[in-house]
């Protein structure tokens, strides 16, 4: 893959103008992601009402990467019941893994910008950490690392075919 | 225009022909990405000239077998080759005699065995260990596991702005508790040459013992531990056109002497019985196992090719490049060098104003261009100059200034990508 195809313009303009960005002050739900690796951190707040994510704001310290994918992950699951919300979470995780065929149904949209990630697995933990947190946070664990024991793609997985 | 300059510098250096030594290096003529590959990630791991590989597939072409161990003809070579290669060593280190020469599977395992048989030893409740802000992790780890365990303090010696250490507060540090003190030569980070000798002989001074990690400066600048009178010394062969998995730690033959083992085993005994082991005279004392016998004979075969070049030349070389470099990087608006020291190796860290370092060395990628980013195992350093990660550019003696070029405009793509 060229990563030209994965620097485009939308993923540059989320990073520029993240949306979303800052932090909500009556949350119901949050939770804070690290990439320990690189120092890279997230938190998330979301306001859930009736079972659906009403506000939902991040805020962190990133590569462009990182904050255009919690960016656009933000405006793709506000107004989304929580149960869309982990199957969008589900979708995009096998997508930068390289596990999701593109050329069937899915519920991605525009953000299979962000599928070229798939051949720079060095580069894909920093694409799934906004969702892994987002997962922490609807699943009311505190924190979420790139790094940790239990891996937080382990208990999507779980979760994910709990709901189906 | 900038690569007629470069060629105009390159005919200046009459001894160094930088064209000669690249074309030993089959690895710098691959493209990446349909790209010159342009390796500027050497403080990571260096590249492997034809002359190594050429003696390693010697090795295990005609003169493979286990060592130290039978009468027959190829363990006997193969034992003599491993053993020229610790000649070789001590002699690319200067050090008094071969037996000083321990071969350890890399700077980090030297550190750890250095803590596991002197600082085990010696070190008790209450004592203290002179660390530096400068110090990779694997100075600082194996010292807090031994701190953990034994009570010990660790006391940090701090940097100035240019990334230099604070000699006055080093040497406040010192008092009756001091036991020991651990210090990186050249900083990984940021490329500073610290002031090891005079750091040494005020330790001494108080009696404490110095252990150097030698990883960033035995690749670049010429090691006497005599002169130095370092009490130990580490680096590894990858760093400096060997093979990974080979490293060597000096210590001073007494002080070798005194310590405990740190892996029992094969190798570095002189007689086993269930009731008793009396181990093996040093060095061996400290190779317990089969070692990694090619690694090793591939480390001499490197230190020998680059004594064939001459340590001064290939650090006058790469000082050459640190100008040049840091004079095109201060040119470009939004970017800033950490590290300044006035004592350099060709290590340039910097940030830009921006962009995450991440993205900066995935867009360089696709350039050809193999830059290190992240924290560099050195995130005291980040902290002092709170940023999170750098991109790292570290070059070679094989780098020529042409890559510094190619490099710029790297940058300035990024810059233009993310303006």
């Amino acid at each position: 893959m060229s990563t030209k195809s994965l620097y485009q313009e939308v993923i540059l303009d989320h990073n520029r103008k993240p949306r979303n960005y800052g932090t909500l002050e009556h949350a119901s739900h949050k939770a804070v992601g690290h990439n320990p690796l690189c120092g890279d951190h997230l938190d998330i707040t979301l306001q859930l009402k009736d079972d659906h994510i009403n506000q939902i704001a991040f805020h962190g310290e990133s590569c462009a990467i990182c904050k255009a994918s919690a960016s656009m992950m933000t405006t793709a699951v506000k107004g989304k019941t929580r149960s869309d919300a982990e199957t969008l979470i589900q979708e995009f995780r096998e997508m930068t893994l390289g596990e999701l065929d593109l050329e069937s149904p899915h519920h991605l949209g525009r953000l299979t910008v962000f599928s070229g990630i798939r051949d720079l697995p060095t580069r894909v933990k920093c694409a799934i950490l906004p969702w892994h947190t987002l997962h922490a946070a609807l699943n009311d664990l505190t924190d979420v690392s790139t790094e940790a024991t239990n891996d937080p793609v382990q208990n999507i997985s779980e979760n994910a075919s709990d709901s189906v | 225009m900038a690569q007629n300059n470069v060629l105009a510098a390159l005919h200046t250096s009459a001894e160094f022909d930088v064209e000669r030594i690249r074309a030993d290096f089959p690895i710098l003529s691959i493209e990446v990405e349909g790209k010159p590959l342009v390796y500027l990630d050497n403080a990571a791991s260096s590249q492997m000239p034809q002359q190594v590989i050429d003696r390693l597939v010697h090795y295990q072409t005609a003169q493979h077998a286990n060592i130290n161990r039978a009468v027959h003809y190829l363990s006997e070579v193969a034992t003599d080759e491993y053993e020229k290669a610790r000649h070789k060593i001590q002699q690319f280190v200067n050090a008094r005699e071969q037996r000083e020469i321990i071969f350890t599977s890399g700077t980090t395992d030297s550190i750890n065995l250095v803590m596991h048989g002197y600082g085990r030893r010696f070190i008790q409740a209450g004592d203290e260990i002179i660390l530096t802000t400068l110090e990779h992790h694997s100075n600082i780890v194996p010292w807090q596991m031994l701190a953990k365990e034994k009570g010990a303090v660790i006391r940090v010696v701090p940097i100035n702005d240019a990334g230099e250490l604070d000699i006055d507060a080093y040497e406040k540090l010192f008092n009756e508790r001091t036991k020991f003190v651990g210090l990186i030569h050249v900083s990984n980070a940021l490329g500073t040459i610290n002031p090891v000798k005079q750091m040494i002989d005020y330790a001494h001074q108080h009696n404490v013992p110095v252990l150097i990690d030698g990883a960033q400066a035995a690749p670049h600048i010429p090691i006497d531990v005599q002169a130095l009178d370092c009490d130990f010394y580490a680096f590894s062969a990858h760093k400096l056109c060997g093979p990974t998995g080979v490293g060597m730690l000096y210590g001073k033959a007494s002080l070798l002497e005194a310590m405990q083992p740190f892996k029992g085993g094969g190798d570095m005994i002189a007689s086993v019985t269930f009731e008793k082991t009396t181990y093996a005279d040093i060095p061996h004392k400290f190779e317990a196992g089969t070692p990694p016998i090619a690694a090793v004979i591939g480390f001499g075969a490197a230190v020998d090719y680059l004594c064939s070049i001459g340590m001064d030349q290939i650090a006058a070389h790469e000082t050459k490049l640190l100008h040049y470099a840091t004079e095109r990087i201060n040119a470009i608006k939004g970017a800033r060098i950490l590290g300044t020291a006035a004592e350099k190796t060709a290590v340039i860290s910097f940030v830009l104003d921006g962009v995450h370092p991440h993205d900066i060395g995935t867009i360089l990628s696709q350039d050809g261009i193999a830059v290190r980013t992240g924290h560099h195992c050195a995130q005291p350093v980040m902290q002092r100059y709170n940023v999170p990660a750098t991109s790292r550019a570290s070059f070679a003696f094989y780098n020529d200034l042409s890559e510094v070029d190619v490099l710029i405009e790297g940058i300035q793509n990024v810059q233009k990508i993310f303006l």
